[in-house]
């Protein structure tokens, strides 16, 4: 891999330009009435770079980058599984690019009509009655069904509650969006075979209760086995549940989550409907309901009249807890969940939940044969499951976060580490099943030749990744130090 | 096995309290803290002046992996915040229960006495059971 | 099947392996009742051939009209460059930069973005982006209620001269968490926010001004005064801003005497295209002093092991995956291709480029309005400067002038009438560098004739 880049600025020199992208100068007059203090003095300080300086700037920058068309990438609860290029090429056809937010309805009926099918796909495989897609990210998404579920209790008077019960092995997301809502956080545990506490959750529940969130299969890879009995105890309650759907793909085409009981979903679709994550997003988090909480979606949601397609605002949903997006939420990005399902198909859906599982639970039995522990091994896995290293921490004094940096130098990115919270030294993986099985068998061979590393040359995997464009960098110091913005003198 | 000194007085959230003997209390975090939140990478202090409630959390302790509230162990007002922090953050790692003391407070009436504070050995059991 | 690599043979190694006859068995802790039966609401698969053939049906139905409609989301020329290099799968497919090592492509540039961003604006330090314009402004509001710690009422003013869509997401994220927005009146001859909307709130408990710039009109507020006035009584000030008009006008870390506290703005004028409203990307920059309560991600330069600089996510115990229910805010995934095309843009364009890009959309817009209100029936709605777009006012009801327009492949501007009704028969227009004289003069003739049309009707 290449060594590094100089940071961009660094390439500067003053007069140089990518002259071809400019327009024509305009005269001084024409600028004439912007007024003197309303003006800038002195021109932006960005970087003085020809065209060929920056295309080779950024291509190196992105070869020092795993990504999942370069790399096997089994991040737990992250989903990355490959995204095809045709949904790219295709959501990227001109006129979509070209279409402005604001223009007639008239003009985006073949959007609209892409946008509308995939409500109605969303809707098939969560079993929800109806679905808003300006969500631009799960978080966003969560925000919004727990503000629905807020906006349900309100609407009926019932202003006492304002709680929302959460597992203890929750994404993060769950507790800072319930606090953005407004509502205070209570957490139950799970019991040693990483289902809920029933006993926990019959205490928790009560007339302060607004919902509960969460996942099935759980943060811990499992199946939430009692979840007809904790949707009876939540809703006897009378809460709501929230579904958080980024485990979605290992139950997609085979359960669906309004059969479980659940009456608000959000759908990640950079996960399970494999939009990319390009280093940090646009993802979409779509909402699904229930009847109950049709009334409270976010707008615009897309709405058909006979032959004809129309966003519907306030106007039509008067109870809407709102708008959440300057326009309708991230429309390339759904665009290509919607050609991504469309070449699913229904069998396809089916499939993906039955492949994500294959690989996990076969990845699963071949790092058990080879000695590594499973958090619960007992379970079968869903999609995803979870190995603890604390054996390896205690006996070789090598952690989970070793173990991760050195599967990079063997060209896999780690898997998920230290979460969920609640398993020490954890690694938390999830192939997708677009993986190969030659592909988890290299990985399985990586990890048994680690732990003999481990064994007979600790340092080397203490102190990996030793192959990278960078060694392990010191977080510390960056936090104590900050240096968020280039300077032209700094120095490290 | 981490540091706990004999002659302070503790909370179950892991602050030591010191009686400074001219009506005044010193607060800090424990030594099983500051190893658990590894390297501090910044702490905020409570200014003087301000008044505490038992309980109110009034600094923020944070590493690379997490941020902690500290509350007060005693209802009160702020006499100090410990200056040196703002710069040096990792004096409470070094010395978090002499140079990396968090804040003094002027305990209100009555309130040094009613509070629940542990004894050193009472601490050392919360560490027991909590695995520390 | 989609993307499933899996042979027969594969399969029956691994159920073997497992322990187990079928896949099937693999779903035996889920209850039987709970098994779906068929997905009757999606259709039979496509391959991509049939796909690609639909896609591009719709997308030709759907066809690309002449623009002058701005509100928030504006054309500009994108160079090819941008998303030839977005695109690259080690862009594309990357994840959050979680594994540093491994991602130093994504945060190096993720750096470069926020040291562009940051300069642009005038401000000291950037965050990695968030969703869009409207909600980083409702975030920005969080923002100043945590970091004002003079002020307890969590008050907000807002010009109604702030884009309506921003108004309403701010309220729909922030009002749950007790902030308050109270809406302050424009002049009806300026379109701006003048100083007697401000004396009523000279002595009140106020957390933060929202000042954007330009503003929904297009006109520019008086940011200096707004900006002291605030400063003066201990309420921050946090500017809404269009990144393309920074290249020429006063960014917001200049204004008044100590600049703004907070700027955001929607990003996508910076080499995104329109796509029908996203994704885009919001820009959040701060001043040092309040870089702890800024949401979002932060990535930092650092060294690594062997002494050798590095970049790195820091400030993470402020986010939702370390705080949990104390974070600064719930957001986890940003905009990230967003920000790679911006980076690379506003690299291929450099100071000068930009420059020349906002002087020539001004420039396209003053001939557009100078064109338009040639014709009889229309007059510009406010007095004043503006930046690529402006206020007009028809002698006759806008909706069915823009249903002739369109009639003649133009999209003509945003009627205001659901969003402004005391502005009467309003309509935005706007004008980019992407407008030529010929389109703007094509324009004048179909308003021309649309207005004829709309009389006679």
């Amino acid at each position: 891999m290449p060594v590094g880049e100089k940071v961009i600025f660094e390439y500067s020199r003053p007069g140089r330009g990518a002259r071809d992208q400019w327009p024509q100068e305009t005269p001084a007059a024409a600028l004439s009435d912007l007024p003197a203090k309303l003006r800038r003095t002195r021109a932006p300080e960005l970087p003085e770079v020809g065209e060929l300086e920056v295309v080779r700037h950024f291509t190196r920058l992105s070869q020092l980058n795993f990504s999942i068309d370069t790399h096997f990438y089994p991040l737990g609860s992250c989903t990355m599984k490959y995204n095809p290029k045709a949904c790219n090429q295709y959501a990227m056809l001109p006129e979509f690019l070209a279409r402005h937010p604001l223009a007639p309805e008239s003009h985006g009926q073949g959007l609209l009509a892409c946008l509308y099918e995939l409500q109605e796909m969303l809707k098939a495989v969560s079993g929800m009655e109806g679905v808003a897609l300006s969500p631009m990210a799960g978080a966003q998404g969560e925000f919004a069904g727990v503000a629905m579920i807020r906006a349900y209790h309100r609407a009926r008077g019932d202003l006492k509650r304002n709680e929302i019960i959460v597992p203890e092995a929750a994404h993060g997301t769950n507790p800072a969006t319930a606090t953005m809502c407004g509502c205070a956080v209570r957490e139950i545990p799970v019991d040693r075979e990483g289902d809920i506490d029933i006993e926990a959750l019959k205490g928790a529940v009560g007339p302060q209760t607004a919902g509960i969130m969460l996942t099935n299969p759980s943060t811990l890879g499992v199946f939430e086995r009692r979840i007809a009995e904790v949707a009876r105890i939540v809703h006897d309650a009378g809460g709501l549940l929230y579904y958080d759907g980024a485990n979605l793909n290992a139950i997609l085409g085979m359960v669906r989550p309004g059969d479980m009981g659940f009456d608000v979903i959000h759908m990640n679709l950079h996960k399970t409907f494999s939009t990319p994550h390009g280093g940090g997003g646009p993802g979409a988090g779509a909402v699904g309901v229930g009847a109950r909480l049709l009334p409270f979606l976010p707008i615009p949601v897309v709405g058909r009249d006979g032959e004809c397609y129309r966003w519907l605002t306030e106007a039509d949903l008067p109870q809407s807890i709102g708008r959440l997006s300057a326009f309708m939420g991230n429309a390339g990005v759904l665009l290509r969940a919607y050609i991504y399902m469309r070449m699913l198909g229904r069998d396809g859906m089916r499939q993906v939940g039955e492949y994500a599982t294959l690989n996990a639970n076969y990845l699963l039995r071949r790092l058990q044969d080879a000695g590594f522990d499973a958090a619960y091994p007992q379970r079968r896995a869903s999609h995803e499951f979870i190995v603890t290293l604390k054996r390896q921490a205690r006996d070789l004094n090598v952690t989970a976060m070793d173990f991760a940096k050195r599967l990079l130098d063997y060209g896999f990115h780690a898997p998920t580490t230290y979460f969920p919270l609640l398993v020490p030294e954890c690694l938390l993986i999830e192939p997708t099943e677009t993986e190969t099985k030659d592909t988890l068998d290299a990985f399985v061979t990586a990890m048994i030749q680690i732990e003999k590393e481990a064994q007979q040359e600790p340092a080397r995997v203490t102190t990996a990744p030793h192959t990278m464009p960078v060694r392990r960098l010191d977080d510390v110091r960056a936090a104590r130090q900050l240096d968020l913005t280039w300077k032209p003198t700094a120095q490290p | 096995m981490s540091n706990v000194p004999a002659d302070l007085r503790y909370t179950k959230s892991h602050e030591w309290v010191r009686d400074l003997g001219d009506g005044t209390v010193e607060i800090g975090i424990t030594d099983h803290a500051q190893h658990e939140l590894g390297d501090l990478v910044f702490v905020e202090v409570p200014g003087a002046g301000r008044t505490v409630k038992a309980d109110e959390p009034c600094a923020v302790v944070e590493s690379v992996k997490a941020a902690s509230d500290v509350y007060a162990p005693i209802a009160g007002e702020i006499t100090a915040g410990n200056p040196k922090l703002a710069g040096e953050p990792e004096v409470v790692n070094a010395d978090p229960y002499g140079e990396g003391w968090l804040m003094r407070l002027k305990p209100s009436p009555g309130a040094l006495a009613a509070a629940a504070l542990l004894s050193a050995a009472e601490y050392q059991k919360v560490l027991d059971t909590e695995g520390g | 099947m989609a993307f499933i690599p899996h042979t027969e043979a594969d399969v029956a190694a691994m159920l073997a392996a497992i322990g187990v006859a079928r896949i099937e068995d693999l779903f035996d802790e889920v209850p039987a009742e709970l098994r779906v039966k068929s997905l009757a609401g999606v259709p039979e698969a496509l391959n991509e051939m049939e796909i690609g053939r639909l896609m591009s049906a719709r997308a030709r139905s759907d066809g690309i009209a002449l623009s002058f409609l701005g509100a928030g989301a504006y054309e500009h020329h994108i160079p090819a460059a941008v998303w030839a290099i977005t695109t690259r799968g080690e862009f594309y497919s990357a994840y959050t930069p979680y594994q540093a090592e491994a991602s130093q492509g994504t945060l190096q540039l993720v750096y470069e973005f926020q040291s562009m961003i940051a300069r642009l604006t005038g401000m000291e330090v950037a965050n990695a982006s968030m969703y869009d314009g409207a909600s980083a402004t409702a975030e920005a509001a969080l923002m100043a209620v945590r970091a004002n710690r003079k002020s307890k009422s969590a008050r907000i003013l807002v010009p109604l001269t702030l884009h309506p869509h921003y108004r309403r997401v701010a309220v729909a994220i922030a009002a749950n968490q007790g902030v308050k927005f109270e809406e302050l009146p424009y002049g009806a001859q300026e379109g701006i926010t003048l100083p007697d909307a401000l004396a009523r709130y000279d002595k009140e408990d106020i957390t933060a001004l929202l000042v954007p710039y330009p503003n929904f009109f297009g006109r520019l507020e008086d940011v200096d005064a707004l900006t002291d006035w605030a400063h003066a009584r201990g309420i921050l000030v946090i500017a809404v801003v269009n990144p393309t008009a920074l290249a020429l006008l006063k960014p917001p870390g200049e204004w008044g005497a100590r600049g703004a506290d907070i700027a955001v703005g929607e990003g996508q004028p910076l080499g995104v295209p329109l796509s029908s409203g996203g994704p885009y990307f919001g820009f959040m920059t701060t001043r040092m002093e309040y870089v702890r309560q800024m949401p979002g991600r932060i990535v930092g330069r650092t060294l690594d092991a062997a002494g050798k600089d590095g970049f790195t996510l820091t400030l993470q115990a402020r986010e939702q995956h370390i705080r949990r229910a104390k974070a600064t805010s719930n957001i986890c995934t940003n905009q990230g291709l967003a920000v790679t095309a911006a980076t690379i843009y506003l690299s291929l364009l450099g100071p000068q480029g930009l420059t020349r890009t906002a002087a020539a959309a001004h420039a396209r817009a003053r001939e557009l309005v100078a064109a338009l209100t040639r014709t009889p029936g229309v007059r510009p709605a406010f007095a004043g400067p503006y930046f690529h777009e402006a206020v007009l006012q028809l002698d006759r009801p806008v909706a069915p002038v823009l249903r002739a327009l369109a009639g003649r492949g133009i999209l003509g501007g945003l009627d205001l009438a659901g969003y402004y009704p005391e502005l009467g028969n309003a309509l935005l227009v706007c004008a980019t560098e992407t407008k030529t004289s010929a389109d703007i003069d094509r324009y004048r003739s179909a308003m021309s004739e649309a207005l004829q049309s709309v009389r006679a009707a």
